[in-house]
């Protein structure tokens, strides 16, 4: 049954560093959405902590079983989570034009979150299994590029370009960890550059129109410019120690967008100052370390190639998110995870750091 | 198990090497956006904490000019005229209760509610303007600028305000503005709109709202403490709406708007080759000025109890018993069916006795004999009880229908209502009761429950006279804007065909010449001199009041039981270049009251033509 060792190898520095990141978005969420709460606003950080606290019981569920039982399960469960995306570009809700989310009676879920973990499993299962040790060859990448491109095309379409984003991204790094030959990588450059132009051709005007406003959202100075200007503003104002909680005039009084989800580092910045925002970098970057130990620590490939797929994923949403709020990256709606509001979310990354945990307790353990 | 899949040494090597490089990167890029921070915060902190505390980054507002509306001919009937509004920024002002005194020194406002809502939106919303007063005059202007700099936080802004030239010209047609509300705000329609935006909300204003409106613009002002502008930072200009050319001919819509002063009524006129309407006119009426300015209460309540509805568009939603010119529709129909010989001549001698109760004719002396010809020219009801009688009620409603009565024109301009044709399975259906053989007599010369709008019976006479068909009105001639874009170009359409012999409608539109230029013709007074005017009259019963023709005069029976008037004509009758109908309620007959007013339409624009 339940094996002592478990208990014994339990993680505890992971826990306490996601216990952290929890406790933060929760008080940086009471200050964010402080002003819209006293005119009636809803309870938005109350939320998040249940969130947290479902996300909490996720990752126990998750350590409950060997990992390796997602090494059994990666095809069927990458299948179901297409499905959802399927079914939800045909039955999803559109809000600010673009259909992400499918309800399942008393609450809704965001498939493209569930599909960001699954492709990380799939990819990892795939690896796992290869005779090869890398230099790999474009020929030979055919399989990941199928399974990276159907999630991909269906987010898409609809539309979510930041999550698409985030998926290549991620699945990108993945198979520059397993090791591409350097030619290969010239080629696929090389042909994508080359190709661009026609598939730009084949667009319909309006979905150019959101390209480019996604690629240079600038062009639009009374939306994204304006977001980025109050971002820089309210983080620049919070010098070394912050305005204080609940203190952020640039919270207050709603210059930011967005200030509970995208835009939260900068309510956070400006509140507590290059101190307060160094400490959050430094526990995402001790959280990203963590993981990659474990990953180094971990008893077979798959083990490995999960937990550098999670790593890689929240270091590319944190390394996005902070660059687009400090002005260094256009404004492409990618979340903080662990730290801006949403469910789904908190939810799937939570499930992910179960994951983590998993092969963190099992990397003593040898298979009967 | 099948998993086994556990690293060598070598593989372990590889990776832990990998595994090395990855975290070198991850401290790169963590070392990127430290550094990233530190400039942001501490190298150039203390200028955005100015920024923060003294200055700010206000997003305004450039509101775009609504497209103009012109007549036909390119006359301007409706342009932007600025209004001038006094609104305060609430965070910008120092001392509230000196500021207002101040204020009602200087304006006429209302110092408590503006007080009121101040309050309320320091609260929350800090640095948006709260306007006190809209529409200032121009001594309450003069008297603010002059002492602008003593009034922190107080702000002037130019608003263009919707100005018709004419004022209540063609008013129903035009439509007004009114403040956008709650459900609008969640339409596709209305997506460039914001809270507090004026749209469309009657007429033309609300049909074409989304291309008059134009594309709304926007700047980033850097304002200080003081809410002084210090400069713009971005900017993108609005983008002005399209302008509309509408139909409609504005001297021809004046002469009928004239003739409709002081009575209660509608008059349309259409070009009958195209559907085009030439005019629109329904009285009473409204300025949408009033409008404009946001329609106070009063002003409202006015215009919804006025006992005559100032607001309904009767030329599409009047609907009124058709009278003596549903009778060429029997005519028609019964000549189509072979049940009318059109030279069987009938003898009418004042009244027809059916099924033992007595129908009377509206000439109590009688016809004498009439043939198809005299009974349409002098509108004889014996001939039309006979004939419908004969015909039956469900063949006449069948008619009706294929001629395009009792369905929608189709204008899409608002609600339009379709009128009624009765027939047995109507009647079955809504009263449960049979039909009366009775009914059928009554329904042939126009009354019981047959009801038709002026817009259904100009497109009906129009059709007569084309050939028989049946086109859509239209009221709008052109989208476009000034650099030629055009997004909309009318085009006549064809929505239905009568179908009928060329002969019987020949001997129709021969009696209906007839109506206005024979000795006997009720509509003699349509008459012109130089060109032959084809028209029928028609005086439809209100209520029928046995005691009624016992009284000498019409004057004498009490308006509300009086006859409306209708006239229908087309000119000139060989080929005919306009088609109106005419119907004035509560005047009397047809021939006396609305068949001068065609006269006088037809001569102001064939004298217009000439010109």
């Amino acid at each position: 049954m339940f094996d002592r060792r478990l208990i014994d190898n339990f993680d505890w520095i992971l826990l306490a560093l996601l216990i952290f990141i929890g406790l933060l978005s929760v008080f940086n969420l009471y200050s964010a959405t402080y002003s819209i709460r006293s005119m009636g606003g809803s309870q938005i950080y109350i939320k998040q902590i249940c969130w947290h606290a479902i996300g909490f019981l996720i990752l126990l569920l998750m350590t409950t079983f060997d990992y390796h039982v997602f090494d059994r399960i990666a095809y069927p469960l990458f299948i179901v989570s297409l499905i959802f995306l399927v079914a939800v570009l045909n039955l999803g809700k559109v809000t600010h034009g673009s259909q992400r989310w499918l309800s399942l009676g008393y609450f809704s879920v965001q498939p493209s979150e569930m599909v960001k973990l699954s492709i990380i499993i799939v990819l990892a299962k795939y690896f796992s299994k290869a005779e090869k040790m890398g230099n790999y060859r474009l020929r030979e990448l055919l399989i990941p590029f199928i399974l990276i491109a159907a999630p991909f095309i269906m987010i898409v379409y609809q539309p979510d370009l930041g999550t698409a984003l985030i998926l290549l991204i991620v699945s990108f790094s993945i198979i520059i960890f397993v090791n591409v030959h350097w030619k290969s990588i010239v080629i696929f450059l090389s042909t994508a550059l080359l190709s661009a132009p026609f598939f730009w051709a084949i667009l319909q005007e309006y979905q150019k129109k959101r390209i480019i406003t996604f690629l240079r959202p600038d062009l639009d100075p009374l939306g994204s410019a304006y977001h980025v200007t109050q971002s820089k503003i309210a983080i620049g104002s919070g010098l070394f120690w912050g305005k204080g909680f609940l203190k952020g005039t640039q919270t207050r009084l709603h210059f930011l967008p967005q200030q509970h989800t995208d835009f939260s580092f900068s309510v956070l910045a400006e509140e507590w100052g290059f101190a307060g925002s160094a400490i959050l970098l430094f526990l995402y970057l001790f959280l990203i370390l963590w993981c990659l130990n474990i990953a180094k620590n971990s008893k077979d490939k798959f083990g490995t190639l999960l937990v550098v797929g999670i790593a890689a994923s929240i270091f590319w949403h944190l390394t996005i998110n902070v660059c687009m709020v400090t002005g260094l990256l256009p404004v492409v709606g990618i979340p903080l995870v662990l730290f801006s509001y949403g469910g789904s979310s908190v939810i799937s990354t939570m499930a992910a750091m179960g994951l983590v945990m998993n092969v963190s307790m099992r990397r003593f353990m040898f298979q009967e | 198990m099948a998993w086994r899949s556990g690293f060598d040494t070598i593989e372990i090597e590889i990776y832990q090497k990998r595994l090395t490089r990855l975290t070198l990167l991850v401290f790169i890029v963590f070392g990127v956006l430290f550094l990233r921070l530190w400039f942001l915060q501490i190298i150039d902190g203390p200028k955005y904490r100015i920024k923060s505390e003294n200055n700010r980054i206000d997003l305004r507002d450039v509101l775009p000019f609504r497209g103009l509306i012109f007549d036909r001919n390119g006359q301007l009937l409706v342009d932007n005229r600025p209004s001038f509004m006094l609104g305060v920024i609430p965070e910008d002002v120092r001392n509230l209760d000196g500021l207002i005194d101040d204020l009602c020194r200087l304006a006429e406002i209302d110092g408590l509610s503006a007080k009121k809502k101040i309050k309320e939106a320091l609260k929350y919303n800090p640095f948006n303007p709260v306007y006190i007063k809209k529409g200032l005059i121009r001594d309450e202007l003069a008297r603010i600028e002059t002492n602008i700099f003593s009034l922190p936080g107080v702000i002037i802004e130019a608003k263009s305000k919707r100005h018709c030239i004419y004022g209540p010209l063609a008013a129903h047609l035009i439509g007004y503005l009114g403040e956008i509300d709650k459900e609008q705000l969640n339409r596709e329609e209305y997506k460039e709109n914001k809270l507090g935006d004026f749209v469309g909300r009657f007429g033309i204003e609300k049909k074409w709202h989304r291309y008059l409106n134009g594309i709304r613009g926007g700047e980033q002002v850097e304002v200080d403490a003081h809410g002084r502008r210090l400069g713009v930072l971005y900017q993108k200009s609005a983008e002005p709406g399209f302008n509309i050319y509408l139909t409609i001919d504005k001297d021809l819509q004046m002469l009928a708007e004239r003739f409709l002063c002081n009575r209660v009524g509608a008059i349309v006129a259409m070009n009958p080759n195209s559907g085009e309407i030439l005019a629109i006119a329904s009285s009473p009426t409204f300025n949408p000025n009033d409008f404009a300015k946001g329609m106070d209460k009063e002003g409202w309540k006015k215009i919804v109890s006025n006992l005559y509805f100032p607001l309904q568009n009767r030329v599409t939603t009047g609907q009124y018993p058709p009278g003596s010119l549903f009778k060429i529709v029997v005519a028609l129909a019964g000549l189509e069916e072979g049940v009318i010989d059109p030279y069987e001549k009938i003898y009418c001698r004042g009244s027809y006795d059916f099924k033992g109760r007595e129908y009377r004719d509206w000439k109590e002396e009688g016809h004498g004999y009439v043939d198809l010809h005299r009974a349409l020219v002098e509108s004889c009801d014996v001939y039309f009880y006979k004939m419908g009688q004969k015909i039956g009620i469900d063949t006449i409603a069948r008619y009706a229908r294929r001629l395009g009565l009792g369905v929608k024109t189709g204008l899409r301009l608002g609600d339009e209502k379709e009128g009624l044709i009765p027939n047995r399975e109507w009647k079955l259906r809504r009263w449960h009761v049979p039909w009366q053989e009775g009914e059928t007599l009554s329904v042939a010369v126009g009354q019981s429950f047959t009801l038709a709008t002026p817009l259904q019976m100009v497109r009906f006479i129009s059709a007569l006279f084309n050939g028989g068909i049946l086109f859509r009105p239209q009221a709008t001639k052109l989208i476009g804007r000034e650099n030629n874009e055009t997004i909309f170009a009318l085009k006549p359409d064809v929505v239905g065909r009568w179908g009928l012999k060329k002969e019987n409608m020949e001997l129709v539109k021969k009696a209906l010449l007839g109506v206005v230029n024979e000795p006997h013709g009720t509509g003699r007074r349509a008459m012109l001199d130089q060109i032959r005017v084809a028209g029928k009259t028609g005086t439809s019963q209100v209520i029928a009041l046995p005691e009624k023709r016992e009284l000498a005069k019409a004057r004498d029976v009490p308006y509300k039981f009086r006859d409306h008037a209708w006239f229908v004509a087309v000119a000139p009758a060989e080929n005919p270049v306009i088609a109106v109908a005419i119907l004035i309620e509560h005047s009397g007959t047809g021939g006396s009251v609305a068949a001068p007013i065609a006269k006088n339409i037809f001569e102001g624009y064939f004298a217009k033509l000439r010109h």
